[in-house]
């Protein structure tokens, strides 16, 4: 493989990692967030105890995805520093934007959460986990404010003497119409993986305290957050559905040759139908795609609310694009991919609806469960978001290829760069698969310790409360945590 | 001013924060099995910055961001050509910061020793590297007329930068036990204090050689006066610690790293980046700068931001001002990996 490979294949490892960790952060922060704030207004100490529970698996997880974190804005200096010389008058705003406005945020207040219980009066220890999950969420708007330009640039003009892409409009940038969707849909599907991670444990730990005839437990302390998770889940479920469906018709106009590439269609067609399978050749090429199951009209529907409706094939934007860029390139991402993560997205996605209404439907009118089928659902329901997600971006960065920077189709085309000219020049292939194979080793062991501790601190329970909980403000005794 | 000089001094002021307030967490981490001897000792050495730690590492990645902002040539160079210094040094900080967060979450001695490891390395290497990297920076490293970085890995360890890694690390290792002496109470207190009048000497001694070095061999004439600081700041830390001062003694140990980072801005000033193949492939604020219009906005961004960063941070700060000792640490509360008895 060449450094181009490499580097590529770098970028994909480590951030898909990190975005294994990052939905949960930014969903289970703001609902540890209701926790408390339940606890505080009522004085109910169930869920003093799920505060404590989710928190202690929130932190589990904040700390690997603060640390895989720091990776993702070095790299692009470091294996993409060609890519960095051309958007950086754009692309390095957002970035820096996101650390001062909001991982400071989210960095500090974390601290004082978890240091603060016994510090801080009450009211202000609450505020804190609020300002985390404040700055959790406004992180995903700055660095999906800097991905959505890669997809759709604006605000930017070309300066031919430079040879690089030139911020002309911050506001632009800031409200980009690819932006203005995708941060719904990624906030949106945070909050599903954390709402099916709350109701997954939850839901499990109900049927575990039934069946050790403790029947009061689980109604009184797993129930609510069995439906906390599931009310969260449903309602993010139409949210990710619904946010998913404008960015969908947005793409058809942005970037015609994703969305072509992740229905098949290989030639122009009017009505055409939604692929639900299809089968390819080894090349991986149009000429092997062979439909076998597929809706009719229905992707001409949901780009343009018209079963009729025209849509381009990829044969004629290749065509299109040969004419408006150049020939000898190919422009139309790897089919098979772009194709299957788009249906694996949406598949798993839907998959966890299914535990969402069961559950609804076993906890109805105060009931608990100790079905064990239940129970297994619970816990097989947790990745499914997570892939969903992860499949979400990979069809993202993978459909938007040949480019690094997609073209604007009305915007000014000079302002597009091919993946292949944005890596590193200085930097060998030897010493990408080095920092290749560090990363990803180091992550495969840490992913192993992150995996075992949610696991065991989920086997765990929520934890009893110990005595009386001291004044606030106490000045002296012991810290009620330390590392 | 210019805004490229604007922006040249708001990214000293950044690093200016980072090494300062990273540079006592990397001292504290480095000192661990030092000054804390048994299990609770380490406890309270590891939990003066358990509160902090994470907020002063953003100081890092503002720095980087703002870098890539404001100066995309310096940061698609310097970064791409650091390559694998800075594959060790973010290797360093994903260890250290699971470290931190995952040592007392299993209860077992075994465990936080693997985890203190962890923080020891994530604390020894960037406290080298840090160095070794400015110092090469103001050296000026080989660069073509394209901007890329010619020299290789091994160019890089030359004496004179070795020398600088040498120099931050003894500044970071004074500077924590300064912070912890200022922190702590009981024999931990004592026993930081104690190493940090030694440390001092010999921080001063290897600092000076390398702030005279700087300055002779590539400086200006102003920065005199900062060698000048950073020379009495250094003596003002032996002689504070040497009379338990701890308070003055992290002032100056903390005007002692600005003075640094001066120092070697000031060098560099109007280079960000010299090149040692041609003086004309040089970095330069004007060269590796964004356009005037990004750099209004990002100035407006750091103008309205950076005082309410710099306000809670102080007040977190504030919030966790008390010294703490062995006393105010609680049991373990970390579980064990064996299966506990089914409790529902």
């Amino acid at each position: 493989m060449n450094a181009l490979e490499l580097a590529r294949w770098q970028f994909g490892i480590t951030t898909i990692y990190h975005f294994v960790l990052v939905p949960l952060t930014i969903g289970l922060t703001p609902l540890v967030a209701i926790m408390q704030t339940v606890w505080y207004r009522t004085g109910n100490e169930t869920w003093l105890r799920l505060t404590k529970f989710f928190g202690k698996l929130l932190l589990i997880n904040f700390a690997l995805g603060v640390a895989t974190g720091i990776v993702q804005e070095f790299q692009f200096g470091m294996a993409w520093s060609e890519y960095s010389r051309f958007v950086g008058d754009v692309f390095g705003a957002p970035l820096a934007m996101e650390a001062l406005a909001a991982f400071f945020i989210e960095s500090t207040f974390l601290g004082l959460w978890i240091f603060g219980w016994e510090r801080l009066p009450k009211k202000i220890h609450l505020a804190t986990i609020w300002l985390v999950a404040i700055g959790a969420n406004l992180s995903a708007y700055f660095i999906l404010a800097a991905n959505s330009w890669m997809q759709h640039p604006v605000g930017t003009t070309y300066n031919a003497q430079t040879g690089r892409a030139e911020m002309t409009d911050i506001g632009a940038v800031l409200s980009n119409p690819t932006l203005l969707s995708a941060f719904p849909h990624t906030i949106a599907t945070s909050f599903l993986v954390a709402g099916t991670f709350v109701a997954g444990i939850a839901g499990w730990w109900m049927v575990r305290a039934v069946r050790a005839k403790n029947e009061s437990l689980a109604r009184s302390l797993y129930r609510p957050a069995v439906l906390l998770g599931v009310v969260v889940m449903l309602v993010a479920g139409i949210g990710v559905t619904l946010s998913g469906d404008t960015q969908a018709k947005l793409m058809f106009q942005q970037q015609p040759m994703k969305m072509a590439a992740a229905e098949a269609l290989c030639v122009s067609e009017d009505g055409a139908s939604f692929s639900i399978l299809a089968i390819g050749n080894l090349a991986n090429d149009c000429a092997g795609v062979r439909h076998v199951i597929s809706v009719p009209g229905l992707t001409s529907f949901l780009a343009n609310g018209d079963f009729s409706s025209h849509l381009d094939g990829m044969t004629e934007i290749q065509q299109r694009d040969e004419q408006r860029f150049g020939e000898g390139v190919d422009y139309s991402p790897n089919l098979a991919v772009t194709y299957w993560s788009f249906r694996l997205m949406i598949g798993l996605g839907a998959g966890s609806a299914a535990l969402a209404l069961l559950a609804l439907w076993l906890t109805r009118k105060g009931r608990v469960t100790g079905n064990k089928w239940f129970a297994r659902l619970a816990l097989g329901a947790i990745p499914t978001p997570f892939l969903a997600a992860s499949f979400g971006w990979l069809f993202t960065e993978m459909g938007r290829q040949p480019w690094v920077v997609a073209p604007n189709p009305t915007g000014i085309d000079e302002i597009r760069l091919l993946t292949a000219r944005g890596v590193s020049t200085s930097v060998s292939a030897g010493t990408i698969l080095t920092s290749m194979i560090v990363f990803t080793v180091l992550y495969a062991a840490l992913g192993v310790v992150w995996f075992r501790l949610i696991a065991r601190y989920a086997r765990e329970g929520a934890p009893e409360l110990t005595d009386t909980p001291p004044a606030d403000e106490s000045e002296t005794g012991p810290l009620s945590f330390a590392y | 001013m210019e805004l490229t000089t604007v922006w040249f001094v708001l990214i000293a002021i950044l690093w200016t924060g980072y090494l300062v307030l990273e540079g006592f967490d990397f001292g504290v981490g480095m000192l661990i099995p030092i000054i804390g001897r048994d299990d609770a000792e380490r406890r309270v050495v590891i939990n003066t910055i358990g509160p902090v730690w994470d907020g002063n590492e953003v100081w890092l990645l503002t720095a980087g961001g703002a870098t890539f902002a404001a100066f995309p040539e310096w940061y698609a160079t310097l970064f791409s050509g650091f390559y694998l210094p800075l594959l060790l040094i973010l290797v360093a900080l994903i260890v250290r910061a699971v470290a931190f967060e995952y040592r007392g979450k299993i209860n077992s001695p075994a465990w936080r020793a693997r985890w203190d490891a962890g923080i020891g390395l994530g604390s020894w290497l960037p406290s080298i590297l840090w160095g070794v990297a400015f110092a090469n920076i103001v050296r000026g490293v080989a660069i073509n007329a394209d901007h890329q970085y010619t020299g290789g890995f091994w160019a890089l360890l030359n004496l004179y930068a070795l020398l600088g890694g040498l120099t931050t690390l003894l500044l970071f290792l004074t500077h924590g036990a300064v912070f912890l002496a200022l922190k702590t109470d009981g024999t931990v207190r004592a026993r930081a204090g104690a190493l940090a009048a030694k440390l001092s000497i010999a921080t001063l001694v290897v600092a000076g050689g390398f702030a005279v070095w700087t300055q002779v061999a590539y400086s200006v004439t102003w920065t005199w006066a900062v060698v000048a600081v950073a020379a009495l700041a250094l003596l003002g830390v032996v002689v504070a610690t040497s009379r338990r001062r701890e308070g003055w003694a992290f002032a100056l140990s903390a005007l002692a790293i600005l003075a640094a980072v001066v120092l070697i801005f000031g060098s560099l000033y109007p280079d960000v980046m010299p090149s040692t193949t041609d003086p004309a492939f040089s970095l330069t604020v004007t060269n590796a700068s964004s356009t005037h219009y990004t750099l209004t906005v990002m100035t407006w961004v750091a103008v309205v931001l950076t005082p309410v960063v710099l306000a809670y941070q102080a007040w977190t700060y504030w919030v966790f001002r008390k010294r703490i000792s062995t006393a105010d640490i609680p049991a373990h509360t970390g579980l064990t990996f064996e299966r506990s008895r089914e409790r529902a």
